[in-house]
């Protein structure tokens, strides 16, 4: 590879998603400290926000608590979560909404002022332009430098201990290495391990971001940092074709799911908490009464006008789809199904096992945001309330004397870039790597519990995903890279292979069924409290996946890491 | 689902290349955009408000429910977002969107 470059830093932030920017922005404000974003494409619509969002997901309405919202997260997702973490979250979400209104969020308000309640933790707004909003008010920070389009690939890590990272640019193929006195993690979920909904012309119309390969969680897990609770998949209820979300319809308009005998079906499985009317659905199809539907037909046009500005605002494809057919939600009903698995910290409980602070277990590295575990239900608010804390504890932490060693050994970036090389050099590729994504698709669909398996998984066709994962991670070192973005494509599904790879250990070690649908157990196919009241967590040493149990940490436990 | 570039209209501004999240877009010996991986479109449509001459559309393919239609956006009002909806016979619906407006559900 021919050029490289060199920036020293005091922080490192990978990520400029909404995580790593509020970070950014945190730590421009407290401190003179100088900061790098390096983001794989441009920070002013990159990750999840791109589209836009519907809504603020998580705030604390009226009527609700901190305690309150702990509780209601405990519940939803069955008791497994760092109560510690959700809690810090929750008494932030409406600071950091009011930092986000003044960035320019439109927040919609009642006459006397007051946010509307969209549900019980929920408010209204236009979140089209959320993600401009949030690059804008980075890009005026002076000590943040921002590097957009740089693909951060690996840690530039030593004794556990990180002291930056090393990437490529998918345009130039400048090789740059950063080094930090703190690096924080902010690369959200990954996306892009299962077959999707539509795998065809549009394989890419998926719900979270397929840009969002898992990069922050593999180089975690190569570097040998403690990840948890993969095994709590994210599977999300969209609306078919366009899988755009559907809580703007069912909480917006407040219609009820239907099967195509016109039955509201949800109840009949227990409590609807977001698991439970996934698994309803996937159940009725299952058992014949399919396919399932918002009832929308009937709404009034008014209603419905609103519908159309609602999507366009967050998925445009919803709306194109309505008009182009001359059709609209109130004269058909919206058909409703479960998307392929992802794993996200933002929605589920996957991520790195981090501290209080959202300290990893490598020393100077945090992580925050999707890619953060433990707190399911964190949401863009929630992702900010991170990105703050961990700010803070970096501004403390380097305040004080500064314990950091210095950089890695000096060689150690020009050690990766030749690692990189290797695709260039390579004769030939026996397959492109577009084609080995494929075919992990294909088997993670079929062996570890996807859409065309109703989610379940047995120990027996885990087995047989492990021996495929195998002969695709032989084959990922002989691919060869004609330009720069297919050198990134070749990283992306090896990353993708790592995080499967964790994914299927932490699914056999969970032998229960704790979340319908997300973690479907056909082994063992109870919840059994007895046993699993506690986190599956895991290292990555010498090839293997070690898997480590961990007990519940409750609302006011002070956690620390120890080895 | 992918988009579309009309190269009569793009002035290589190099917007589009800049924004798009998984760096889909490219320019030509000409700097003229076009899209190089187009089954690798999100739909996230940031290309096109990004595109000072309506040179891009967005369409959705026969898989997903897509019917020959195809949508656009301009910004003639400040503050104000326009989407133009076309259908396959050319019927073009306009709605209008004030960003400082939150959405009603
Ligand atoms: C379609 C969609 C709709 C949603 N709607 C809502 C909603 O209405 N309300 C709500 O509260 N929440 C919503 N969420 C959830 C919320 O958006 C996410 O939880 C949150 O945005 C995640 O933030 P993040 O910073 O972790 O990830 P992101 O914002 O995705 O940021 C990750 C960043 O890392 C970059 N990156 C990735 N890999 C690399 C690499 N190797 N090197 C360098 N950079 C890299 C990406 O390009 C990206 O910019 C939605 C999520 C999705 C996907
Ligand atoms: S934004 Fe529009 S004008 Fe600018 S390069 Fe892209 S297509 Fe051309
Ligand atoms: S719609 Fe989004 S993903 Fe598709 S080309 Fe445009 S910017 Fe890229």
């Amino acid at each position: 590879m021919c050029k490289s470059n060199t920036y020293k830093t005091d922080i490192l932030i990978i990520g400029g998603g909404t995580a790593g920017c509020f970070c950014a922005l945190t730590l421009a404000e407290n401190s003179d400290l100088k900061v790098i974003i390096a983001e794989k494409a441009g920070i002013k619509r990159s990750g999840c926000l791109a589209a836009g969002i519907n809504a603020i997901n998580a705030y604390i309405n009226p009527g609700e608590t901190p305690e309150s919202f702990v509780k209601y997260v405990k519940k939803d997702s069955e008791q497994v979560i760092r109560e510690d973490l959700v809690y810090s979250i929750a008494k932030r979400l409406n600071k950091v909404t009011e930092k986000v209104e003044q960035l320019g969020l439109p927040i919609l308000k009642d006459d006397k002022g007051n946010y509307v309640k969209r549900g019980k933790r929920s408010i209204k707004i236009n979140g089209e332009n959320i993600k401009p909003i949030l690059a804008g008010a980075v890009e005026n920070q002076p000590n943040i430098t921002i590097i957009n389009k740089v693909n951060i690939t690996d840690y530039i890590v030593r004794d556990a201990k990180v002291s930056g990272a090393c990437g490529f640019s998918p345009e130039t193929g400048e090789f740059i290495t950063i080094y930090a006195k703190k690096t924080v993690c902010a690369t959200g979920g990954a996306a892009g391990l299962y077959k999707p909904n539509n795998p065809n012309q549009s394989r890419h119309k998926m719900w979270y971001s397929p840009f969002n390969a898992g990069a922050g969680y593999a180089m975690g897990i190569r570097a040998g940092a403690e990840m948890t609770s993969f095994e709590m998949r994210f599977i999300a209820l969209r609306c078919k074709d366009t899988i755009a979300p559907t809580g703007t319809v069912a909480q917006g308009v407040k219609v009820p799911q239907i099967n195509n005998k016109g039955e509201e079906y949800v109840h009949k499985y227990g409590k609807p908490n977001t698991h439970i009317r996934l698994y309803a659905t996937v159940q009725e199809n299952k058992s014949g009464n399919g396919p399932c539907y918002l009832k929308t037909k009937g709404i009034t046009k008014d209603q419905q006008k609103e519908l159309f500005k609602a999507y366009l605002n967050m998925a445009p494809s919803n709306t194109l789809k309505w008009l182009e057919n001359n059709s609209g939600p109130a004269f058909e009903n919206i058909e409703i199904e479960g998307t392929e698995p992802y794993i996200t910290g933002g929605h589920a409980g996957s991520g790195y096992w981090v501290d209080i602070n959202r300290k990893t277990t490598l020393e100077n590295l945090y992580a925050i945001g999707d890619v953060a575990g433990g707190s399911p239900k964190k949401y863009v608010t929630g992702c900010f309330a991170e990105g703050e804390i961990a700010a803070e504890s970096i501004i403390r932490e380097l305040a004080g004397p500064n314990l950091c060693t210095g950089p890695a050994a000096k060689n150690q970036g020009e050690f990766m870039c030749s690692h990189l090389q290797q695709h260039f050099d390579a004769k030939y590729s026996p397959y492109p790597a577009e084609k080995i994504e494929q075919k992990l698709q294909e088997t993670m669909d079929k062996y570890a519990g996807g859409i065309s398996e109703y989610y379940e998984y047995s120990k027996n066709k885990l087995d047989t995903a492990k021996n495929e994962l195998q002969e695709l991670f032989n084959l990922t070192n002989r691919l060869k890279a004609e330009d720069f973005h297919e050198l990134m494509l070749i990283r992306e599904v090896i990353d993708r292979l790592y995080v499967a790879k964790v994914l299927i250990e932490h699914l056999l070690a969970r032998k229960e069924t704790r979340w319908r649908c997300y973690q479907e157990n056909a082994d063992f196919p109870d919840k059994d409290d007895k046993n699993w009241l506690r986190y599956v967590n895991s290292k990555y040493e010498n090839g293997e996946v070690k898997i480590i149990f961990r007990n519940l940490i409750g609302k006011d436990e002070l956690y620390e890491h120890s080895n | 689902m992918s988009i579309q570039i009309d190269k009569n209209k793009c002035i290589s501004c190099g917007k589009c290349r800049n924004i798009c999240p998984g760096s889909l877009i490219c320019a030509d010996l000409k700097e003229k955009a076009f899209i190089k991986y187009p089954e690798d479109c999100w739909g996230c449509t940031a290309c096109i408000k990004e595109c000072p001459t309506r040179a891009i559309k967005f369409y959705l393919e026969e898989d997903i429910g897509g019917n020959g239609g195809h949508l656009y956006t301009s910004q003639e009002e400040k503050g104000c977002l326009v989407w133009h909806l076309v259908d396959r016979f050319g019927k073009e619906e306009v709605i209008k969107i004030n960003r400082r407006e939150s959405s009603k559900y």
